[in-house]
Order: structure tokens, then C-alpha cells, then sequence
């Protein structure tokens, strides 16, 4: 779990490291998509990307079973504030966000990859002229930020990494790097739908 | 102070329970809340009643024998004390208070609010332990140094009384925490460094055979145990764990 979560923390800072180009140029943004599309190592790692949803997915699920089962009979009265929220929601935001990766394959991937579009900053710059669609990846980036508030110290706890020293600095980096991921993916959503209405 | 008592009771293991409720009209807020519940027991017992059976021994907080998940606390709504050292002055006049048995496949109820700990102790024989020879020429443990920070922090570990309260707070019913004191109080210390590996392994390999859930590092755990044992216990563990599955042949 902690492997497959923090191989997909590496994944999305270099996703959100080449989207944000799209902010400032266009021909960088498409230079930078065709180097990812054309290079044989990001190609391979495409395939090792996708391995390593599927453990985290699978693995995510089956972990989940296995907790609710282990509960039994539930308490009539649980007062639930001594863990945090993000903590003891992990299943319901990583579903959603699959719902979300789903649809945004749909949206981008498949596209890409059939050969239907000589731009991508053009594709990009189409759908997220539609404010409905602004707002559905706006949601996204919340819960994926709500995913990574516990998931980042998390996956560093379960492999063993904590002292009195580093762990406070692991929290921050984690913050640091959720806010990030949130505010970087919307930032890219509303400067692009701005720029859809001028 | 007067008070409604609602308590899950159930005859055993196999049967169904359900909560009753018992009106109290004088209770010291002075008693503990085991005694409180002694007073409802005699009670019971004058009206010709079976009484509430719930788990106690040392009352003063060492032994790890009561336990209580109150108003969906484990003992209770104040931090690092036992149910035993909780006082009914933490109360008010009037309230109504819940009090169900630990909730987890691994801690069947035996009756009413008791419920069977014994996977800890499986769990202490698969590896809670270090072997030393008692032949007459056993060393003085004082006779090896060992540095303060190691000690105090096996010391820490060693505080655990495995009441259980780490299962009944964590929303997957893990027992990380309680497994994790275990390992530590010896992974920390020169005695514990021979069988560590072995250590590490079979106590996982039994705590996940008992049926307990997985540690999701929600904290929950850390938050409601009476002796305040740390998670940095179960990154330790998980240490000790990761090296020894990648290191033994076993
Ligand atoms: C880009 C997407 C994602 C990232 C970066 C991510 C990251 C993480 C990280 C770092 C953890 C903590 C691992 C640990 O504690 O050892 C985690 C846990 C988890 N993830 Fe994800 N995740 C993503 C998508 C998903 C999806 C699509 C699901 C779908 C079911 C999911 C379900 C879970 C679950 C259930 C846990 C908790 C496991 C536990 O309780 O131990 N995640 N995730
Ligand atoms: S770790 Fe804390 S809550 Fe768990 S058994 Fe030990 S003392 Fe009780
Ligand atoms: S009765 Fe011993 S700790 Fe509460």
C-alpha cells in the first residue's frame, strides 16, 4: 500500500509538473506532452503507472474488507473525533477519485491515444470552457487533496519511517505537497476556463 | 447525582444482546465508575437480579482488566486513565450514559460487558517474550549499558497493559499498537536483539491470524490508550517487520 501510494505521489508531481506549463505557453505545454508521448521510458512507465493503480486499488479494497470485518458488532455509539477525517474516509475519496480518473481518461487519454488530436493544449482548452466540467475537476483535485492530507505521512509511517526528528518535517512535506496537488491542478482548471471566455 | 444507565447485555457469546436501561438516583460524584457500577450491581442482586458482569482487578490503573466503551469512548471520555481511575465528577446530573463491551471479531463477548482477551496472550506466546537461562549464573541486567533515550523509550513501551482499548478505538479493530508495545519494549533493548527477527514476524503473523484488523495509521489508537503509547511503536514495528521479512529464510 505504502509502495503503490508513494510510486503514485511520484507520478502525480510530474503530471502536475507538466500540465502547469499550460498556464504560461502553449507550444510548451505541447512540446512537453509530445515528449511524453514520444519517449520510450515515459511510454514504458505508462504501463508500471498502471500496475500501480491497480495494487493500490485492489490492495485498498481488499485492506478495507478485511477492517470492516474485523469490527463485527458495531457500537450503538461511536464518538469518532480521536482519529482524523481524512483518515477514515480513504475508501470513499479513492473511489471517487477512480471515478475521476476514469473519466478523465475518457476525456483525454482515449483521445490522445487513438490519434484524434493533433493539439492537446487545443483539447484541453475545449473542455475546460465548460464550467460543469470545471467544477466536476474541482471537486477531484478537494478529495484528492483530502486522500493525500492523510495518505503522504501515512505511507511513510507504514514503512517504518518515523523519529522524533523527521516525522514533523514528513507532516509538513505532506501538507506542502497536498496543497500543492489542490491548488495546482485547480489553479490550471480556472486560468484555463478564464481563458476560454476571452 | 442521578443517572440513566444504558448497558449492553448479553447471556453469552452466541446469544443476542441488547441495551437495558437502569435508573441510579444517588451516585457520589466522588466514586469511580466501576464502583458506580458496583452500587447498581448490589442492587441488582437485593432485587433478586442477575448483575451486570464487566471485567476489573487492580482498580488503580496497572493491570489492563477493566474496560468499557463509554458514550463511544474506551474508557471514557478522559485522556490516558483506565476505566477503574475514571470519576463519576466527570459527569453531570442527569446524563444518560452508554456502556457497551470492546467491539472486535477477536474479542468475543463472554457475557454482558465482558469480553474474551485471550488473542493477546496467543499473540504474547507467539514471540512477547525473550528467553534467558535460569541456570543460577544469569547476568544482572544493570550490568550493561544501554543509552538513556533507548530506555526511556522501552520503558514507554512497557507501560502497555494490554487492556485492549487500542482495538476497541481503531475503526479496523487493529491491534498494531498493543503489538507494536510489545515488540518495541524489547527491540529497544540489547536483551531482545537474538530473537527480534523471529520476534517480529510471529507476533504479526499472529495478530493477523486472531482476526484483527490492519493498521490504516488513522491514530485513533494512540489518542484513546490509557498509558498514551505512541505510533512511533508501530513505525518501529513495521521497521523491525519489513527488515526481518527481507532478511530471514523462515
Ligand atoms: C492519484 C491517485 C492516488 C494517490 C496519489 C493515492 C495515494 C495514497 C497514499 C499515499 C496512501 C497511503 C498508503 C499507506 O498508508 O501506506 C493511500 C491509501 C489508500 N488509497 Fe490511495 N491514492 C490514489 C488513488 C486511490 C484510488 C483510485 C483508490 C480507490 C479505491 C484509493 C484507495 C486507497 C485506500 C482505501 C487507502 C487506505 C489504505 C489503508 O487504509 O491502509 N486510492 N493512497
Ligand atoms: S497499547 Fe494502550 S490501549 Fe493498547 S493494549 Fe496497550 S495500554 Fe491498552
Ligand atoms: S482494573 Fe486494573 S487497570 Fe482498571
Amino acid at each position: 500500500m505504502s509502495l503503490s501510494g508513494l510510486f503514485l505521489i511520484s507520478f502525480l508531481l510530474v503530471h502536475l509538473g507538466v500540465n502547469i506549463t499550460m498556464i504560461w505557453s502553449k507550444d510548451l505545454f505541447n512540446a512537453a506532452s509530445h515528449f511524453m508521448e514520444t519517449n520510450w521510458i515515459i511510454q514504458s512507465m505508462q504501463w508500471i503507472l498502471a500496475i500501480g493503480f491497480i495494487v493500490h486499488i485492489v490492495y485498498g479494497i481488499i485492506l478495507t474488507i478485511q477492517n470492516r470485518r474485523a469490527r463485527g458488532v458495531q457500537y450503538a455509539v461511536k464518538k469518532g473525533g480521536s482519529a482524523p477525517l481524512s483518515s477514515r474516509t480513504m475508501i470513499h475519496s479513492g473511489i471517487l477519485i477512480l471515478l475521476f480518473i476514469l473519466l478523465h481518461l475518457r476525456d483525454f487519454l482515449v483521445p490522445m491515444k487513438l490519434g484524434l488530436v493533433d493539439d492537446n493544449y487545443e483539447l484541453v482548452a475545449a473542455k475546460f470552457s465548460n464550467p460543469v466540467f470545471v467544477i466536476i475537476y474541482i471537486v477531484a483535485f478537494i478529495l484528492l487533496g483530502l486522500h493525500l492530507s492523510h495518505g503522504f505521512q501515512s505511507a511513510f509511517q507504514s514503512s517504518g519511517a518515523a523519529h522524533s526528528k523527521y516525522t514533523p518535517i514528513i507532516k509538513g512535506l505532506g501538507k506542502a505537497y497536498f496543497l500543492l496537488m489542490s491548488l495546482g491542478f485547480t489553479a490550471i482548471a480556472v486560468v484555463m476556463y478564464f481563458r476560454s471566455l476571452t | 447525582m442521578k443517572l440513566t444507565l444504558k448497558i449492553w447485555r448479553q447471556k453469552d457469546e452466541h446469544s443476542k444482546g441488547k441495551f437495558e436501561s437502569y435508573q441510579l438516583d444517588e451516585v457520589s460524584p466522588n466514586s469511580s465508575f466501576l464502583e458506580m457500577l458496583d452500587q447498581l450491581n448490589e442492587r441488582l442482586i437485593n432485587d433478586k437480579k442477575e448483575p451486570v458482569v464487566f471485567d476489573h482487578d487492580c482498580r488503580e490503573g496497572i493491570c489492563g482488566t477493566c474496560s468499557l466503551y463509554i458514550n463511544g469512548q474506551p474508557h471514557g471520555p478522559d485522556r490516558g486513565v483506565t476505566t477503574c481511575q475514571l470519576h463519576m465528577r466527570r459527569f453531570k446530573d442527569g446524563d444518560t450514559i452508554h456502556i457497551e463491551p470492546w467491539r472486535a471479531k477477536s474479542f468475543p463477548v463472554i457475557k454482558d460487558l465482558m469480553v474474551d482477551r485471550s488473542a493477546f496472550d496467543r499473540i504474547m506466546s507467539a514471540g512477547g517474550f525473550i528467553s534467558v537461562n535460569t541456570s543460577g549464573n544469569t547476568q544482572d541486567a544493570n550490568n550493561i549499558p544501554i543509552n538513556k533515550e533507548d530506555a526511556d523509550k522501552a520503558f514507554d513501551a512497557a507501560a502497555c497493559i494490554g487492556c485492549g482499548a487500542c482495538v476497541a478505538a481503531c475503526k479496523n479493530a487493529s491491534a498494531m499498537l498493543f503489538v507494536s508495545a510489545k515488540v518495541s519494549q524489547f527491540a529497544l533493548l540489547p536483551q531482545g536483539q537474538p530473537e527480534s527477527k523471529q520476534r517480529a514476524l510471529n507476533m504479526v503473523r499472529q495478530h493477523d491470524k486472531e482476526g484483527f484488523g490492519n493498521c490504516s495509521n488513522t491514530g485513533a489508537c494512540e489518542a484513546e490508550c490509557p498509558k498514551e503509547i505512541s505510533l512511533e511503536n508501530i513505525a518501529r514495528l513495521n521497521r523491525e517487520y519489513i527488515g526481518a521479512s527481507l532478511t530471514t529464510d523462515a
